[in-house]
């Protein structure tokens, strides 16, 4: 056989026989209890590796959304706060200038009132001299009648003497 | 941390390739001593038989000197089983003589054979006898195994003990990164990450003999010296493992595009099928050579500069063939690794074109790449 020729390439059957053996025992018990356990324990620190990652990435993808969550917020409530300010300006102002309308227009009105009551009395106080002088007027003229039938000098002293004692006032 | 055991078994390797010409001239001595009526008459030294016999399989495992285990002799015939110690092949004079058991057995280069009255081979009673000895390749093997389960079952009880929260400590941290490396690089990108994780324990356990094997090879004195991975018995028995799993995992579409090509004219793909059947049994046959191939051819290497030493008569011989064997034996580890991965590589590539969904849409880019790969 041409395999004879050289014994280094003629295979033993004892080797053969005693290599599968060991070959089949190794991948046996390797495999079942150091490459099975091995190749888990590897992946599983591989996936809390992964999953520690993802993790911390999350944790920061989650702190950066607060925190423009935070100056958003912040953003917000500055707006809000000068609306406010801005719309307490306003009121308040808004209040004043109307305080200032009110009380100038009452002030109006009791002026106006004053005059219209001034008016009045002043109407009313004429109307009582006029009422008066009339009265006296009478009063005067009854008297002069009266003296008028004694004496005529003593009649225009006298009426000088009423119109002297007639005071408007 | 992982660098310290690199640099210790580097120490190692290279103290022991120092250690290696010492012993070698022990060896050769002994060889010189058993053939010593063969040199006299010669008057030379036959490089082709002391290499040749360090290479190939033997029945005791020489250890220093004069001192050699003998192995047990395991043969099986018509006439029933028998083990016994290899010393019964050898008289006190280190000479080939006949056992008596139930046939009688002698050793012809290193191979068990049924000899007759006259101690010539019975030739119809030597093709019956099966011959399970524990030779020193097979001695070498258990002896890789026994180191494969005891650091892998080590490290395995270390991730048990502190869990997948710690980093790895010890054998654990320098065995991971090789582990990942046979996943990330070898596994993964060849077989695909749906389908790899099945393969897992077959890729593994046979990277990792092949590389326990290459670096015992490489040890020249026991517990290492047999040349195991360089044995054509050994890479046959792990081709045909890695015909059968690779056979036993194809799908439909490898068959088609190994016996009815797709996208091609009927004419080739009539041309294409019994190439493409050849290259089936070709792929592991290629797996088995190779790796035989080279580990042997290194340690022809690293045998053929120390014997330039008993070529030259000299001891000086010795200034230029030292360096050299620690060259070669530099070159020798990574050869060891590299055919370990090449080895486990090809045969991850192999699943992954065996197990390879049909995409119709990049149809002729995949039979260009399987014809590729086939080439």
């Amino acid at each position: 056989m041409l395999l004879e020729i050289n014994p280094l390439v003629l295979p033993d059957i004892g080797l053969v026989f005693w290599n599968t053996i060991a070959f089949l025992l190794l991948l046996v018990v390797l495999g079942k209890f150091a490459w099975k356990p091995i190749l888990k324990a590897i992946s599983d620190r591989e996936q809390g590796i992964e999953e520690a990652l993802a993790k911390a990435d999350k944790m920061k993808a989650d702190i950066t959304a607060m925190q423009n969550e935070n100056e958003a917020l912040l953003a917000k409530a500055r707006e809000e706060r000068a609306t406010l300010i801005k719309d307490a300006k306003e009121a308040s102002e808004k209040m004043v200038a109307d305080a200032k309308d009110k009380a100038k227009s009452e002030y109006e009105r009791i002026v106006a009132d004053a005059q219209v009551a001034i008016t009045q009395q002043k109407n009313a106080a004429l109307t009582e001299v006029k009422n008066q002088v009339g009265t006296l007027v009478v009063e005067v003229a009854e008297k002069v009648l009266r003296r008028e039938l004694s004496n005529k000098a003593e009649q225009e002293t006298y009426i000088k003497q009423i119109a002297d004692g007639v005071k408007l006032n | 941390m992982a660098c310290r055991p690199i640099k210790s078994i580097l120490a190692l390797c290279l103290s022991l390739f120092l250690l290696l010409n010492s012993t070698k001239i022990l060896a050769n001595d002994t060889t010189a001593v058993a053939t010593e009526h063969v040199a006299k008459e010669e008057g030379s030294f036959n490089v082709t038989e002391t290499i040749l016999e360090h290479i190939k399989d033997d029945h005791s495992w020489h250890l220093w000197g004069h001192l050699s285990i003998s192995l047990p002799v395991i043969l099986y015939s018509p006439q029933g089983l028998e083990i016994f110690s290899s010393s019964h092949f050898l008289n006190e004079h280190h000479e080939n003589v006949v056992y008596e058991g139930k046939q009688n057995y002698k050793l012809f280069d290193g191979k068990t054979k049924v000899v007759n009255a006259a101690g010539e081979i019975d030739i119809a009673a030597s093709k019956k006898l099966w011959d399970f000895s524990i030779t020193k390749n097979v001695a070498s093997l258990f002896i890789s195994v026994f180191i494969l389960l005891l650091v892998f079952l080590t490290a395995s009880a270390a991730y048990k003990k502190t869990g997948i929260k710690t980093a790895p400590k010890g054998v654990q941290s320098f065995m991971e990164p090789i582990i990942l490396f046979v996943r990330d690089e070898i596994a993964i990108p060849n077989i695909g990450a749906k389908r790899f994780a099945r393969y897992m324990p077959f890729l593994l356990t046979i990277f990792f003999l092949i590389l326990t094997n290459n670096f015992l090879g490489l040890i020249p004195v026991f517990p290492g010296g047999a040349n195991v991975s360089g044995n054509i018995a050994f890479t046959m028995t792990l081709a045909v493992f890695v015909f059968i799993v690779v056979n036993l995992s194809s799908n439909k579409n490898y068959w088609e595009h190994i016996f009815w090509m797709p996208g091609m004219h009927w004419s080739m793909k009539l041309f294409l099928a019994p190439i493409e059947l050849i290259g089936v049994f070709n792929k592991p046959i290629s797996l088995m050579i190779r790796l035989f191939a080279n580990i042997t051819a290194g340690h022809i290497l690293v045998l053929s500069l120390v014997c330039l030493i008993f070529i030259f008569k000299t001891i000086y011989a010795s200034a230029i063939a030292v360096p050299f064997v620690v060259f070669i034996g530099l070159i020798e580890l990574l050869v060891a690794f590299l055919q370990a991965y090449i080895f486990t590589m090809l045969t991850a590539m192999y699943i992954g074109m065996a197990t390879e969904e049909a995409h119709h849409a990049a149809h002729d880019e995949v039979g260009a790449t399987n014809n590729n790969a086939h080439h």
